[in-house]
């Protein structure tokens, strides 16, 4: 554990020990950062092919050859898996988390340097061995991201169910390893780290989500690891946890007496705390970013600590609305829904607080604001249908149709996803030292929007038509055929967004190269990260440990020379 | 809204939840506490701290893998399972015989290292207590060669782990593999996941033997022991616990 502050004080030289095996916190945020860049793009290829043979079903596509409905099963589990795990829980948390961290509280270093290389590499060897899916006997798996046995427990029961499920389960293992380690170390930082100053309530609303995160990581995935391990078990020893007695193809397998249900208990018990690992990180920028770009202080910063919390604490109680149609005393799905609508509470508080932060302020409408603002639309227009399915007998209609579809991608995808965005747009500048382009910024902005809202609206309106999920096509069955004009709505959409996201590409990596160089201060905010130099210096605060003096969100300050007073500024400000 | 005013004091401010400034740290624990002392020294005793906050994680985690297990074990035994031959509902969870001797022969051996290792432990944390007084001139701790309780450990440890092997020996000639019934699906699954963990404490006591040969200064070797002690204790109360598990809610 080489925690050592002499050993900063130094930065490493050579090419390896600096950019590949770091143990610089800075470097493996990046590093996870870009992981999830390149995943993301995966998953967002293989959606394109989805919808594009939702489409014209016959039609040989360049690279994949024409697509059979095993393989769109595969697509859509891969495309599910690669997304929620690599992207939407590895770059918020793994990526600004591991960057951002450390210098919000003043540290030098993460409490572990070697664990956190260690967290960045499993990962790594996690994604490596689950695009290693695609390219085995059978392809990839077939299950869908939650993996429902008995599909996932057999490896006779489809195509990709032998070698590649295997090695779909022993991904999501070692990515369970990678997470825990990550998360141990961010909560003893987060404890034990802190500046002279930094109290537990001056700590910027990011701070706080990430170690919330953290918290839900280190009790949610050793729980899926149990149940990945059973699983394997089950493919590969014979055994019967999951497997009842099973007839696939006349041929009766092994099995018998296991429950299928247990998996879906142990899944959801980590799959809902899981929505909120993706999701409060986005909270957490939003909330700094409406601040800073409404040159207000955070409305309700303690109820928003609270809410989190409140958040991450209900985010344990509820899975079983995930199982509404698996069979379940209405007792429990009583129980269950009635908790699930409890989420909302805490929700609807943070919503207001973020519009209290921008009533009357003095709104800088720059790119990173466009997407904060853009995250709390879709966290509303996503986080509504959240009650309605929270409603058993409602679920039970629309359970396994495009109205889940629509629901989770507004809130859980493309919300976290714009929370990224922000948080890119707005930490670029600290973490490369330039500028990242603000027209393009713009334009990237609004297609997207509109881009995210085309797609995933209609499919709020094809749920309740009845329009299934998960079928490759729908050209069998008459009423569904009916829907397809707007199935054509979303291709055409998903084309366009798609495409628009190149625009986001290129300016990252130009602005990384050509951009404007940024100042320390380029958004004239308060917390730490803004007070040292950019980029930061390897030790973060070049030998000197700041003191922390006031809260993370003194903006509009009245009478004072700036609007806004630093974090470490030792002067007065008023007590208004 | 108050108007500002430069004099007010920071210690009147009330912004950022209402948390005083620093008085004589900072932080809520006294704050940050780098790994260097100013003086350029290492800060072990914040490394300490440091480790066990990482360890009390790892124990979280790990409890939570085995407390799913166990859910997962008590949901297993109750499931009826459709027997065809007989139209009806019956139990499958089945039985094992359970190597008795064995297993209370192997818990022997972890609780008796335990006991070594918390005495290892003392010592290392006696000798880091009077590591600073060699620094004094004239002041000579002596070449003092004490017990070695970290190596007794290991041994226990790996001996415990060995005569887990032979219960698993035993239980094969016995008739019970993994796939015989759901109940001995868990014997194995429940013991293999506790001697991984385990093994996992081993890896960490060998190391800490490692650098006792090095001349390294034996504050650092003394944390690596001290949290690789209560992880070992935990791993005695965790078998404990899934021992009991085994026997008694079978």
């Amino acid at each position: 554990m080489a925690t050592s502050a002499t050993v900063h004080a130094h930065a490493p030289q050579g090419f390896i020990r600096k950019y590949i095996f770091s143990l610089d916190h800075k470097v493996i945020g990046i590093q996870y950062f870009f992981l999830a860049l390149t995943a993301v793009f995966v998953g967002m290829f293989l959606s394109l092919l989805m919808r594009i043979h939702l489409l014209w079903p016959g039609v040989s596509l360049p690279l994949v050859g024409e697509i059979k409905p095993e393989m769109y099963l595969s697509l859509l589990t891969m495309h599910g898996t690669i997304m929620v795990f690599f992207v939407l829980t590895t770059a918020p948390q793994g990526g600004f988390g591991n960057y951002f961290l450390p210098i919000q509280i003043g540290a030098p270093d993460m409490a572990f340097p070697v664990l956190n290389m260690l967290s960045f590499w499993t990962t790594f060897v996690a994604f490596v061995t689950i695009i290693a899916a695609f390219f085995v006997t059978g392809g990839a798996p077939l299950h869908g991201w939650t993996g429902y046995p008995p599909l996932s427990a057999i490896q006779q029961a489809g195509p990709g169910e032998g070698l590649g499920a295997d090695l779909w389960i022993t991904s999501i293992a070692i990515f369970c390893l990678a997470s825990l380690m990550g998360a141990l170390n961010f909560l003893t930082t987060t404890l034990d780290m802190r500046a002279k100053g930094m109290t537990m309530m001056r700590m910027p609303l990011t701070v706080w989500s990430w170690f919330i995160t953290a918290i839900l990581g280190l009790l949610a995935f050793g729980v899926l690891l149990s149940a990945g391990i059973l699983l394997l078990m089950d493919r590969n020893l014979g055994t019967s946890f999951y497997v009842p007695l099973v007839v696939v193809n006349g041929q009766i397998m092994g099995h018998k007496g296991g429950s299928p249900l247990l998996w879906q208990h142990l899944f959801w018990f980590f799959g809902h705390p899981e929505v909120y690992i993706a999701i409060l990180p986005g909270m957490g920028v939003t909330s700094q970013i409406l601040s800073t770009f409404s040159r207000k202080p955070i409305f309700g910063y303690k109820a928003m600590v609270y809410a989190m919390l409140a958040i991450g604490f209900f985010g344990f109680m509820v899975w079983g609305h995930h199982m509404f149609m698996s069979g379940m005393s209405p007792y429990s799905a009583f129980a269950f829904s009635l908790l699930t609508m409890c989420i909302g509470v805490p929700s609807a508080i943070k919503t207001f607080n973020w519009l209290g932060t921008m009533w009357k302020g003095h709104i800088r409408f720059q790119t990173p604001m466009l997407y904060a603002i853009g995250f709390v639309s879709l966290f509303v227009s996503g986080g509504l249908s959240g009650p309605f399915l929270a409603q058993p007998v409602l679920d039970i209609q629309l359970h396994d149709t495009y109205f889940v579809v629509g629901h989770f991608h507004l809130i859980m995808g493309v919300a976290a996803i714009f929370g990224m965005f922000a948080a890119t747009y707005y930490w670029v500048p600290k973490m490369f030292g330039r500028m990242m382009n603000e027209t393009w910024g713009r334009i990237h902005f609004f297609i997207t929007l509109a881009g995210t809202y085309a797609i995933f609206m209609p499919m709020h309106y094809l749920g309740i038509a009845g329009g299934t999920r998960r079928y490759s096509q729908y050209t069998e069955v008459a009423y569904l055929q009916k829907l397809m004009p707007i199935h054509a709505f979303m291709t055409y959409a998903a084309i366009i967004t798609i495409a628009a996201q190149f625009i986001f590409v290129i300016n990252l990596f130009w602005s990384i190269f050509k951009g404007p160089k940024a100042s320390d201060n380029p958004w004239e905010a308060t917390t730490l990260e803004w007070t040292t130099a950019t980029p930061p210096p390897h030790d973060n605060f070049n030998g000197v440990t700041p003191v922390v003096h006031h809260g993370p969100y003194e903006y509009g300050v009245p009478g004072a020379a700036r609007d806004y007073v630093m974090q470490t500024d030792p002067s007065t400000v008023p007590s208004h | 809204m108050a108007t500002y005013s430069p004099t007010t004091p920071v210690s009147q401010l009330g912004r950022g939840g209402d948390v005083p400034p620093p008085s004589n740290g900072g932080g809520d624990d006294g704050g940050f506490q780098g790994s260097s002392l100013p003086n350029g020294f290492p800060n072990y005793g914040a490394r300490l701290r440091r480790a066990r906050l990482g360890l009390i994680c790892a124990i979280a985690t790990v409890s939570m893998v085995f407390i799913s297990l166990t859910s997962a074990y008590v949901v297993r035994q109750g499931l009826p399972t459709f027997d065809g031959t007989t139209n009806a509902y019956v139990r499958d969870w089945g039985m094992v015989q359970l190597p008795w001797q064995l297993l209370v022969i192997n818990t022997v051996l972890l609780l008796t290292s335990s006991l070594t290792m918390e005495a290892a432990r003392r010592d290392v944390t006696r000798r880091a207590a009077l590591a600073p007084l060699k620094s004094f001139p004239g002041i000579s701790l002596g070449d003092e060669k004490s017990f070695p309780w970290l190596e007794v450990t290991v041994v226990l440890g790996l001996g415990f782990l060995v005569g887990q092997w032979f219960a698993w020996g035993e239980l094969k000639s016995r008739g019970f593999f993994v796939d015989t019934n759901p109940n001995s699906s868990f014997v194995y699954l429940l013991t293999a996941a506790h001697a991984l963990h385990l093994a996992g404490g081993i890896i960490a006591l060998l190391w800490a033997s490692i650098t006792s040969l090095q001349h390294r200064p034996v504050e650092g070797r003394r944390i690596v022991v001290d949290v690789a002690a209560w992880y070992w204790h935990f791993m005695a109360v965790l078998w404990i616990y899934v021992f009991a598990l085994l026997a008694f809610a079978r």
